[in-house]
C-alpha cells in the first residue's frame, strides 16, 4: 500500500478510533487487494511505510464485496462500479479479503 | 488542414548500472536498509546486452517482431529468446550503456558530464558508428579526464558516480552549491532524459523521410522537470533536445501530464499542424532513471531478471496531410474532464465512448485500441496483473452496458480489439504511444482503418489533485482527398454572398411592401 496512504489510515484510524474506522478498498486484483487488507490489520508486509509493525485490525472490504454492495443505492452502484464487478475476478478477491479479516481483524 | 502521422521512433536504452546506482527502489533501499538482502541479490539479476536483445518485448518495441507475434509467444517471456536479436529494428534501435554515456556527455552543455579518458577512447569509435549519431554530435564530445578527478570530485564534491560494470567511469557534476533543482542527482536524471530523447527525435526523423530543416516545433512529453529553485520546472527539454539534434529551424515546449502526457502532446501537436501554425511537429520523449528496477524486489524474489533495465524513448513525426499517411481526426478527441469522476467506467466512458457518441461510431468501430500498453512480463510478477488486459475488458464491459456487444463476446473481443503489452515500465513511455508506428504501418497497408490510442495519467501522484486525468485520439486511414476541407473557392464565396444580399434586400423590400 502506497506510503501517504499508509499514512492517512493510520492518522485517521487515531482520530476516529479503530473501532470506528472502516476501509473501502478498490484494487483490481485479488493478490493486491489482500496485501493492502493485510497492511491495515497486521501491518506493512513490505516493512516500509507507517504501518510496519502496527496492527491496526480495521474492518477492511472491497467495494466487489456482497456485504458492501448491499449498502449502496442499486442506481449509485450501477453507474459507479457495475462495469468493474463484470471485468474483475470478484469471487478472487471475496476469498483473499475473507481470509485476511478471519485471521487479523479486531471487530 | 488534416495533420498526419508521418513517421515514428522507438528506441531503448540498455542501462543495467543505472538500475543500481539511480532506480528509486534501489537508492531508497540503500537509505532505509543498507544491508538488505535484496540489495545482495540484485547485481545477479542483471542481464547482459545479449539477453536484452534477445528479450521479446524488446524486439516489439524498436519494431522488428509485431505485437500479434508477441501475442502468440507464451508468457512469460523472460525465459524465452527472441529469434530476432537485433539492435536496429524498423523503429529505432536499442542502444548499449557505453554509447549512451558517451552521447550524455556530447548532450551536456555546462561542463557537468565528466567522462574517463581511457574510456572515451574505447568507445568513441563505436558512438560514431550509430547511425543516429553524425559529425555534429561527435564533435560534441571531449577527450575525458583523469579517473582520479572524477574519484575526487564524487568523493568530494557531491557528485553523482556514472558506472559501466560496476567500475566509475564518469560523473555528473551539481550544477548548484545548494540548489537542489541542480543537484547532481537531478542533473543525471534531466540528462538522461535529454540524451535518449535525442537518440528517439532523431530516429523519427530518418523514419518520417523528411528533413532537419523541416522541423518547425517539437513538444517533450517526458515527466523530468529542468529548472532552478526560482522555477522549478522552467523548462525547455524539447528545445535542448532539438539543439542536439541540430533541428535548427525548431522552437519547442514542454507538455507535462505525468503519463497522459505523450497523448496531451500529440493532440497538440495535430492541432498545431492542423490549424496552420506549423507545418511539421515532432513529440519526443526521453526515458526516466528513477524507474530503473522499480519492481525488481518482487522480480528478485521471484527468481527472475531485473526487467526494468531498460530506458525508454519514442518520438513522433506530425506533419500536414501528404495524402497517404495516416490522419489524426481532431473530431473525435476524447477527454476525462474535472467533472468526470473517478469511478472506471467514468473514466472509460469519457475517453472512449463519449468521442465515439459524439461522430455517431460503435466501440466496434475501432479496429484497435491502444491504452496503457505495459509489459505484462513485468507488471504481472510485481502484483499489478496485465494492465493492458484490464483496460480491453473494461472497454469491452462498458460495450456490453451500451449494447454495442453481446455479454458472451467480452473475451473475443479483448483479442480481436486489443494488443498485448510490450512497452517498458517508464510511466510516460507505455501510456497509448507505442503503437502509433505499428498502426501506421497496418492502417497503410489497409489491414486496419482506425485505431484509437488512450493516454491515462495519475495526476495525485503529484498531490495538486486527486483527480485523474486521460486523453485520447483516433488515427484513421486517409482517404487521399488532401483538398476536402479546402471547400469552396473565393468565386464561390462572392457569389454566395451576392446571392445572401440580394435575397436579404428583396426580403426587405417585401417588408415595406
Amino acid at each position: 500500500m502506497d506510503l501517504e496512504n499508509q499514512r492517512r489510515v493510520k492518522a485517521l484510524a487515531e482520530q476516529y478510533g479503530p473501532e470506528n474506522t472502516v476501509v473501502l478498498l478498490g484494487a483490481a486484483e485479488g493478490e493486491a487487494a489482500g496485501l493492502a487488507a493485510e497492511t491495515v490489520t497486521n501491518g506493512d508486509p513490505t516493512f516500509a511505510g507507517p504501518l510496519t509493525g502496527v496492527q491496526l485490525g480495521l474492518r477492511v472490504y472491497h467495494v466487489c464485496e456482497p456485504e458492501v454492495k448491499a449498502e449502496f443505492d442499486p442506481d449509485v452502484y450501477s453507474e459507479q462500479v457495475e462495469m468493474m464487478e463484470m471485468v474483475l475476478d470478484v469471487d478472487d478477491i471475496v476469498n483473499e479479503m475473507t481470509a485476511i479479516r478471519e485471521q487479523y481483524c479486531k471487530y | 488542414m488534416k495533420s498526419v502521422i508521418k513517421g515514428a521512433g522507438y528506441i531503448l536504452v540498455h542501462t543495467p548500472d543505472m538500475v543500481i546506482h539511480n532506480g528509486t527502489t534501489q537508492t531508497t533501499e540503500r537509505i532505509v536498509n543498507p544491508e538488505s538482502e535484496y540489495l545482495k541479490e540484485l547485481p545477479s539479476h542483471i542481464r547482459s546486452f545479449e539477453q536484452v536483445l534477445a528479450y521479446y518485448p524488446n524486439q516489439v518495441y524498436i519494431g522488428n517482431v509485431t505485437p500479434d507475434e508477441l501475442a502468440e509467444i507464451p508468457q512469460p517471456w523472460s525465459d524465452k529468446a527472441c529469434p530476432s536479436h537485433e539492435r536496429y529494428g524498423q523503429f529505432g534501435q536499442i542502444m548499449p550503456q557505453e554509447e549512451f554515456i558517451l552521447l550524455m556527455q556530447a548532450c551536456d552543455v555546462f561542463e557537468l558530464v565528466l567522462l574517463d579518458r581511457s574510456f572515451v577512447a574505447k568507445y568513441k569509435d563505436q558512438l560514431a558508428a550509430n547511425p543516429i549519431v553524425d559529425e555534429s554530435i561527435m564533435a560534441r564530445v571531449n577527450e575525458g579526464v583523469d579517473i582520479a578527478e572524477i574519484e575526487r570530485l564524487v568523493a568530494e564534491e557531491h557528485s553523482e558516480g556514472i558506472y559501466d560494470n560496476n567500475v566509475l567511469v564518469g560523473c555528473v557534476n551539481r550544477a548548484h552549491d545548494i540548489d537542489v533543482n541542480l543537484s547532481a542527482h537531478t542533473m543525471l536524471e534531466n540528462i538522461v532524459s535529454k540524451a535518449s530523447s535525442v537518440v528517439a527525435l532523431i530516429s523519427a526523423i530518418k523514419n518520417a523521410g523528411i528533413n532537419k530543416e523541416d522541423v518547425e516545433y517539437v513538444i517533450d512529453c517526458c515527466e523530468e522537470a529542468c529548472g532552478d529553485m526560482n522555477q522549478r520546472g522552467g523548462g525547455n527539454f524539447a528545445k535542448a533536445t532539438a539543439e542536439i539534434a541540430g533541428l535548427a529551424n525548431a522552437t519547442g515546449s514542454d507538455t507535462r501530464g505525468f503519463c497522459a502526457g505523450p497523448a496531451h502532446a500529440m493532440v497538440e501537436a495535430a492541432s498545431l499542424v492542423a490549424s496552420g501554425a506549423y507545418k511539421t511537429v515532432v513529440v519526443t520523449a526521453g526515458g526516466c532513471t528513477a524507474k530503473l528496477g522499480m519492481n525488481g524486489k518482487d522480480h528478485v524474489k521471484k527468481g527472475l531478471p531485473i526487467l526494468e533495465d531498460m530506458l525508454g524513448g519514442f518520438a513522433v513525426v506530425v506533419t500536414q496531410d501528404d495524402g497517404v499517411s495516416p490522419v489524426i481526426d481532431l473530431s473525435i478527441l476524447g477527454r476525462h474532464t474535472v467533472g468526470t469522476g473517478s469511478a472506471p467506467q467514468n473514466v472509460i466512458g469519457s475517453l472512449v465512448t463519449d468521442p465515439l457518441d459524439r461522430v455517431g461510431l460503435k466501440v466496434t468501430d475501432i479496429d484497435k485500441f491502444s491504452p496503457e500498453m505495459q509489459n505484462p512480463d513485468i507488471t504481472k510478477p510485481a502484483g499489478a496483473g496485465d494492465v493492458p488486459l484490464a483496460n480491453y475488458k473494461m472497454i469491452a464491459a462498458l460495450a456490453v452496458k451500451r449494447g454495442d456487444i453481446q455479454k458472451s463476446e467480452l473475451a473475443s473481443f479483448t483479442k480481436e480489439h486489443g494488443l498485448t503489452g510490450w512497452a517498458p515500465t517508464q510511466g510516460h513511455i507505455p501510456s497509448g504511444v507505442p503503437y502509433i508506428g505499428f498502426a501506421r504501418n497496418d492502417i497503410m497497408a489497409g489491414k486496419l482503418n482506425r485505431v484509437m490510442i488512450i493516454g491515462k495519467g495519475s495526476l495525485f501522484l503529484g498531490r495538486m489533485t486527486n483527480l485523474f486525468d486521460g486523453v485520447s485520439f483516433v488515427i484513421e486511414a486517409n482517404n487521399g482527398n488532401t483538398n476536402a476541407e479546402a471547400g469552396v473557392s473565393e468565386d464561390e464565396v462572392k457569389k454566395m454572398i451576392a446571392k445572401a444580399m440580394r435575397e436579404f434586400a428583396s426580403s426587405l423590400m417585401g417588408q415595406e411592401e
